[in-house]
């Protein structure tokens, strides 16, 4: 049986690579092989036809398409990204301190969002049919129906405007006490987590609700059991699977939430990085920069998809 | 978005069943006429603007609501009721032709690949999850550093982002209705796939499919707000909702009413959709569940 599980697993990451393969050349021939001259825009007003083929030359931009695919795809393998177009530097470097930023600001979302979501979750699939249950699940749903950006001013109109309790614009670059750390990143995390949450809960709520639904959950309400009961002890092990499913998908949406929540905060992360480099036309930045957030949604999407799996006791 | 989330609320048991019908319920109404609302301000909307949408006509920025200015002035001093009811046009415009021609591609490849099965369907289902694997703002972003922002770019794009999620959907309804005794028996026959599709599948399918279609909708909806106001949607001087936000996200510190409007604009569209979805009349429900 153990066999089984294993083989599930190792499809399911063959699926992945063979899936993020094909997202890098998306990403790739998107942006490589569509109009303007790469060349000529990086010269601007120095563009001569000598100096445009020249430079065309150098960054082997007359090449085949797959060629540069293929050189694009093994620097990316090797740690090489390339250099930006905007100001000559190393992608790597450019990306490095950016790059811990954001998984700073997921991680303690995350940490916040997670216990808030379950409890919520668990809770209004107990009371399902409650007006706790009807409240939460008209929020959830309001949350889920609006974009992230009106999320993150309703939460500055509330707390920093009206409450006045925190700063509206945060900025991390010159943090320098604990409580100054807490404030920065107060209101992009209160964002984050509403964005996220929202979905945790509907997800979870949803997996309570169809174990409560089952013959076992059935018959424990017959033998008398209590509803607390019912839930933590009969309903809630056989859900763990599907919720931490839920879980790892749920915090994939992160990844839409970041990009707009540092632009609004103008918080340096890596989205940040991104979206000023789409001002730029900074192609080899952008690329690489989609490339991460790619690998992190393919993890994250994998990730559930093998708990899911690891949670199947039929499989074990 | 394109992961649905399985609407798990199971109506009491104890309901009686509504008598066969279309008939909408009172939420389903209500979201049914906010609906209509903006669909018709987004038609009507340059006849009923009480001020040119491009003229300054206040000096006072950022202004409250007043009985001369209803919403108040946008960061240039516009009157943001004329840009509110304008940018229906786009938010709504926009959306709906993007939505509506992933969902017939993706609809229509979702029916063809159910149909024949094989290698074809193999290729479309794998190469098409692929595609649904990278985050859509994301794919937005990218194809609009490469080719800028123009209104057929956008359509495009957002049509390219969710045909896959309409594919799985589509693909996974007709998979069911191919199977039953009616297809095989037009197959047996010797129809071929066009007529399979369009005559067999598709009307067994409908029901869902526009269901489905409304909430890609709404996805597509925040997406192009999100990618409006990150200044690579709809570019000015023509506006839609969310780059109104973003024009004006300057007065949120004090909490101007040109931010407020355009947001509470959107809400009030992709909410009503979501509650008109979740209320659909119970003949069209049934088939949805199916």
């Amino acid at each position: 049986m153990k066999k089984q599980v294993l083989s599930l697993i190792g499809g399911r990451l063959a699926i992945a690579l063979i899936t993020l393969l094909i997202v890098s050349s998306a990403v790739f021939f998107a942006t490589a092989l569509l109009p303007g001259d790469t060349a000529a825009i990086l010269l601007g007003q120095a563009a001569t036809p000598e100096a445009v083929a020249g430079l065309r030359k150098a960054m082997h931009l007359d090449d085949p398409a797959l060629l540069r695919y293929g050189r694009w795809l093994i620097g990316l393998f090797t740690g090489d990204f390339g250099a930006s177009y905007a100001n000559g530097r190393p992608i790597l470097d450019l990306i490095g301190g950016r790059f811990i930023n954001t998984l700073k600001l997921a991680g303690v979302t995350t940490l916040f969002a997670v216990p808030l979501a379950l409890f919520l979750g668990i809770t209004s699939a107990m009371l399902r049919g409650t007006l706790y249950d009807r409240v939460v699940t008209l929020c959830t749903i309001g949350l889920i129906s609006i974009p992230e950006f009106m999320v993150a001013t309703t939460a500055v109109l509330v707390f920093s405007v009206t409450l006045g309790w925190l700063p509206a614009l945060a900025y991390a670059n010159d943090v320098k006490s604990f409580g100054e750390l807490l404030r920065v990143f107060a209101m992009p995390v209160i964002t984050l987590t509403f964005v996220v949450s929202a979905q945790m809960i509907r997800m979870t709520r949803a997996a309570v609700v169809e174990t409560l639904n089952t013959p076992y959950a059935e018959m424990a309400l017959l033998k008398g059991a209590s509803r607390p009961r019912i839930v933590l002890r009969h309903a809630l092990p056989n859900a763990l699977g599907p919720i931490a499913n839920a879980m790892a998908l749920s915090l994939s949406y992160l990844l839409g939430g970041v990009i707009i929540v540092e632009t609004i905060f103008n918080y340096p992360g890596v989205a940040k990085l991104m979206v000023d480099a789409v001002a730029t036309r900074d192609l080899p930045l952008i690329q690489t920069c989609a490339m991460i957030f790619c690998l992190g949604f393919l993890i994250l999407t994998t990730l559930a998809d093998i708990v899911a799996i690891l949670a199947n006791p039929r499989l074990r | 978005m394109t992961h649905s989330v399985p609407e798990s609320v199971p109506r009491p048991a104890a309901a009686p069943r509504r008598k066969p019908g279309y008939r909408f319920n009172l939420v389903g109404i209500i979201g049914l006429s906010v609906l209509l609302f903006w669909a018709v301000i987004a038609v009507i909307a340059p006849w009923v603007i009480p001020y040119p949408v491009g003229e300054i006509v206040d000096y006072d920025a950022l202004g409250p609501m007043t009985a001369k200015f209803w919403l108040g002035t946008d960061y240039l001093g516009r009157d943001i009721l004329s840009r509110v009811l304008m940018g229906a046009r786009y938010t709504v415009g926009i959306s709906l032709a993007s939505v509506t021609l992933a969902c017939s591609l993706g609809v229509t490849l979702g029916m063809i690949a159910a149909v024949s099965g094989g290698w074809l369907d193999t290729l479309l289902s794998r190469f098409l999850d692929a595609m649904n694997s990278i985050p859509s703002k994301l794919f937005g972003l990218v194809v609009v550093a490469a080719v800028g922002s123009s209104l057929p770019v956008l359509v495009l794009t957002m049509a390219v982002i969710y045909v896959p999620g309409s594919f799985r959907f589509a693909r996974a309804l007709a998979v069911n209705i191919n199977t039953m005794d009616f297809v095989t028996a037009a197959r047996i026959r010797g129809e071929r796939t066009p007529y399979l599709i369009l005559s067999e599948i598709l009307p067994n399918i409908l029901g869902p499919v526009l269901a489905d279609l409304g909430l890609r909708f709404v996805f597509t909806v925040l997406l192009l707000s999100g990618l409006s106001f990150l200044g690579l949607g709809v570019q000015p001087p023509y506006a839609d909702w969310g780059a109104m936000v973003r024009e004006n996200i300057g007065g949120l510190a004090f909490g101007a009413p040109a931010v407020i409007f355009p947001c509470v604009a959107i809400a009030t569209l992709t909410i009503s959709v979501n509650l008109l979805i979740d209320n659909l009349p119970q003949k069209i429900r049934d088939r949805s569940d199916a």
